[in-house]
Parts: C-alpha cells; sequence; structure tokens
C-alpha cells in the first residue's frame, strides 16, 4: 500500500500516437474507476485527447493498468454518461464529438444539482451559511494541497 | 460483463477427517480473472482438485465446460492449461526431453509459443530439470501450461515461493491471455496483494464454507474498515461487525454493509477501504468469534 504506480499510456489513433498519462494511487480512498474517470475526463477537457480519437479496449486498458476489466468498463461506462465518450459494438470507444463548451456546461449542472443536495442537507441540520462556506473552503484548500 | 460460465461448482461437499468442505457454489465466468483466496487450509486446493477431477465430490455437481468432469475428463482437459503447487514434472529430465513426452498429449499442443514463453523466461531446453530453482519450475510449468491454446487456466498458488519481480511479471501474463475474451483464469492464493487490483472476482473461502465470490468492484464497495475508540462499542454495535480487532488505543472492525456504517458512525469514525487481507483476516476472526 502507498505505492503510487505511475503508467503511461499510449493510444494509437491511425498515425498519430496519443500519450495520456494514468495515475493510480492504490492509498488513495478514490476508487481505482472513479481514479480514472477523473484523468481521462480531465484529458479531454483540457484537449488532450481530442474529439474522434479513440481509446484503449477495455481489456487492453486494464491490461496496461493492471486492473479488472470490471473497473475499466465501469470507468467507460461512466464516462458515456458523461457523454464525454461513444462506445461503438466491435470498434471501440472514442473521444466524443460534443464540443468542449456543451461538455462543460453538462459537469457544471451536474454540480448544480449536487450543490443543490448539499444545501438541503444544510437546512435540515440548521448549519447556516457562513459555516458551510467556512467547510467548503476549508475542504477546497485541502484537496489542493493534496494534489499539489 | 456477460455472465457465461466456464466453471460451474454446484452445492459441492467434501469431507475428509479434519477437514470439510460444505455446500461451495460458485461460477468461474468466461473471460475474467477470478481468485480464489483464503488462509492455509481453507479448501483452495481441494476445491481446485475437484474442479481438475483430481478429487471426486461427496455430494453436489461439477461443471467445466458446461460437461461433467466425471464423463468427459479427456475433451475437458484438453481445453485447460494447469499449474499445480508442485512440481510434477520428472526431475532427472531435461526440459526438452519433458516436452516430448508431454506434448503429445495435447492435440492443439503449439511449439511455436512453447519455445517463445522458454525464451522469455530464460529457460534453456537442455536444462535439466532438477537443476532449476523454485521460481524457475513455476515458470515451466506455467510454459507448459500456456502452450496448448488452453482456454481456461487453472493454477494453484502460482505465486507461492516467488520473487515480487516475477509476480509483477506473472500478472503480466494473466492480463495478456485475459485479452482474448474467451479465456478464462482461476489461481487461489493466500498473498492477496497479488489480487487487490488484477482480479475480475475474488471468491473467499474460510474453513471449507465459501464466503463470498463477487466482482472486486462490488467488494470493495460493500466492506468497509472502521476505526474508533473504544467506548463506541456496545452490544449492538459489536453485532453490526463482521469481526473486530480491540486494543487499548481503540478498536478496528470490519462491515460489510459501508452505507450504514457510514451513516451510524460518521463524524465518529474513520471509515477506510480494507485490503482483501484485512477482510480475512476479520472475517476468519468473526467466524471463530461466533463459533462456527
Amino acid at each position: 500500500m502507498g505505492i503510487v504506480y505511475i503508467i503511461y499510456i499510449y493510444i494509437r489513433y491511425k498515425v498519430a500516437v496519443m500519450r495520456v498519462n494514468i495515475i493510480l494511487s492504490n492509498a488513495s480512498e478514490e476508487p481505482i474507476y472513479g481514479q480514472i474517470v477523473r484523468q481521462i475526463r480531465q484529458a479531454i477537457l483540457n484537449g488532450e485527447l481530442s474529439p474522434g480519437q479513440s481509446l484503449p479496449s477495455i481489456r487492453q486498458l486494464a491490461k496496461d493498468l493492471q486492473i479488472s476489466v470490471i473497473t475499466t468498463k465501469r470507468a467507460y461506462e461512466e464516462l458515456e454518461k458523461e457523454r464525454l465518450i461513444d462506445s461503438v459494438v466491435g470498434k471501440g470507444s472514442f473521444v466524443s464529438g460534443a464540443n468542449p463548451q456543451f461538455i462543460r456546461e453538462q459537469r457544471l449542472r451536474m454540480l448544480e444539482s449536487k450543490l443543490m443536495e448539499v444545501v438541503q442537507e444544510c437546512r435540515s441540520l440548521q448549519m447556516p451559511l457562513e459555516e458551510l462556506v467556512d467547510h467548503i473552503r476549508l475542504l477546497y484548500d485541502e484537496r489542493e494541497e493534496h494534489e499539489r | 460483463m456477460k455472465g457465461n460460465a466456464v466453471v460451474e461448482i454446484r452445492n459441492a461437499g467434501k469431507r475428509y477427517k479434519r477437514f470439510s468442505m460444505n455446500d461451495v457454489s460458485l461460477d468461474v465466468k468466461e473471460g475474467l480473472i477470478t481468485g480464489l483466496i483464503g488462509a492455509n487450509g481453507a479448501g483452495k486446493s481441494t476445491l481446485i482438485k475437484l474442479v481438475m477431477g483430481m478429487l471426486l465430490p461427496d455430494a453436489g455437481d461439477i461443471r467445466v465446460f458446461g460437461e461433467s468432469v466425471a464423463t468427459r475428463e479427456i475433451e475437458i482437459k484438453e481445453r485447460i492449461g494447469y499449474v499445480a503447487d508442485e512440481c510434477h514434472f520428472y526431475e532427472h529430465l531435461t526440459i526438452g526431453a519433458m516436452k516430448s513426452i508431454y506434448a503429445p498429449f495435447y492435440k492443439q499442443w503449439d511449439e511455436t509459443v512453447f519455445a517463445k514463453y522458454l525464451d522469455r523466461f530464460e529457460l534453456s531446453p537442455k536444462a535439466k530439470i532438477r537443476s532449476l530453482s523454485k521460481g524457475m519450475k513455476m515458470k515451466l510449468s506455467l510454459a507448459f501450461a500456456l502452450s496448448h491454446r488452453a482456454d481456461l487456466l487453472i493454477m494453484d498458488e502460482p505465486t507461492a515461493g516467488l520473487d515480487p519481480v516475477f509476480r509483477r511479471e506473472l500478472l503480466d501474463i494473466l492480463a495478456e491471455l485475459r485479452l482474448d475474451e474467451r479465456k478464462s483464469i482461476l489461481f487461489s492464493t493466500h498473498i492477496t496483494t497479488d489480487l487487490d487490483r488484477i482480479a475480475d472476482y475474488i471468491a473467499f473461502l474460510d474453513r471449507g464454507k465459501l464466503v463470498f465470490n463477487e466482482s472486486r468492484e462490488k467488494i470493495f464497495e460493500r466492506y468497509a474498515l472502521v476505526k474508533a475508540e473504544r467506548e463506541l462499542l456496545d452490544e449492538d454495535v459489536r453485532k453490526a461487525f463482521v469481526g473486530i480487532r480491540e486494543t487499548t488505543a481503540g478498536f478496528e472492525a470490519l462491515t460489510d454493509d459501508r452505507p450504514s456504517a457510514e451513516r451510524l458512525f460518521s463524524g465518529y469514525a474513520r471509515i477506510e477501504r480494507p485490503t482483501l487481507e484485512e477482510i480475512m483476516f476479520f472475517t476468519a476472526k468473526g467466524a471463530a468469534r461466533h463459533g462456527h
């Protein structure tokens, strides 16, 4: 435990060879599929992976990362749900053609509904807004520290 | 994943004087790696020998590729690559001579593949089997098991006695086989770190009983390790845990209902993801406490 495995994945798309780094941590509380979703999503949103580019098959990715194919399948399903990738039976998975603006909007909408839940929970706990803001500030900074 | 089972074990039982296996039912799914875990003496080898037809069950039914092992042994064995926990080759022979005896048993024997694995494992056909180290014998077993286009690879404790470098290489080989969705793998181990990540399904045997056979994903969603002060442990709380370890500093306990634990203990306890080893440890401890 506590070892960070660094695995480089080479994604071949016809002539272009695209490289995406997926770094999995065993020590993290974040489930492995979540770590994959987060890193591929990041790569798509900041343009490292562009629309139409093919992703490794779930079996190939599972081999490269030495993890379960059920885990990689779950990660891809999650990315499909977010409309970041499309999977075509017999052809594999591709970065979706949806434009980044749309993707960002989608994610903001998701964030909003999560925040709504948090706000409702705070109300039911009768937590004042200031306290919630302080809480969030603390978590936000912690997270930043963690990622550095 | 698709649910085709290559091995179907139904209510299998086997009785010995000091050990009995009771009512074990499990499937090994096609295209996936199933890891069989459990302490020494939990019944892992017995189960594998039952699947291999090397032992006959006292109760229940075992099917491989949909057929009974007892009646279709030869056809089934053609499609299984088997790595035993001990070297079962003639020690006084060279690897090449052993191969000449072994290969004709298999219609689908592939000389090129065998040569490729010997090369990869740095084994010379001229080497005497007796002169090989434990790790090299295991590599040789694996080379034999993988050279007749088997659809199912069954390995009994293949990683025991191997150095970490080759353990990782073995995992690589397994993941490579799994690229083909028609190949399935069943292997037993008590070194659970080997399985923590790569296994798709994990079957856990404890004292001859199956505790679970579930996807790795589900297992880690279900189980949680709760760490807190001892004051929290009253009778009701105790009952909610699979197993508990108390120390002067506090307690650690395993639950198989993570969502409830999060509801109950959030704010009072640390809730962490357990390792497979911890799941094994606490389950065995809990079973001892409940007296079975």
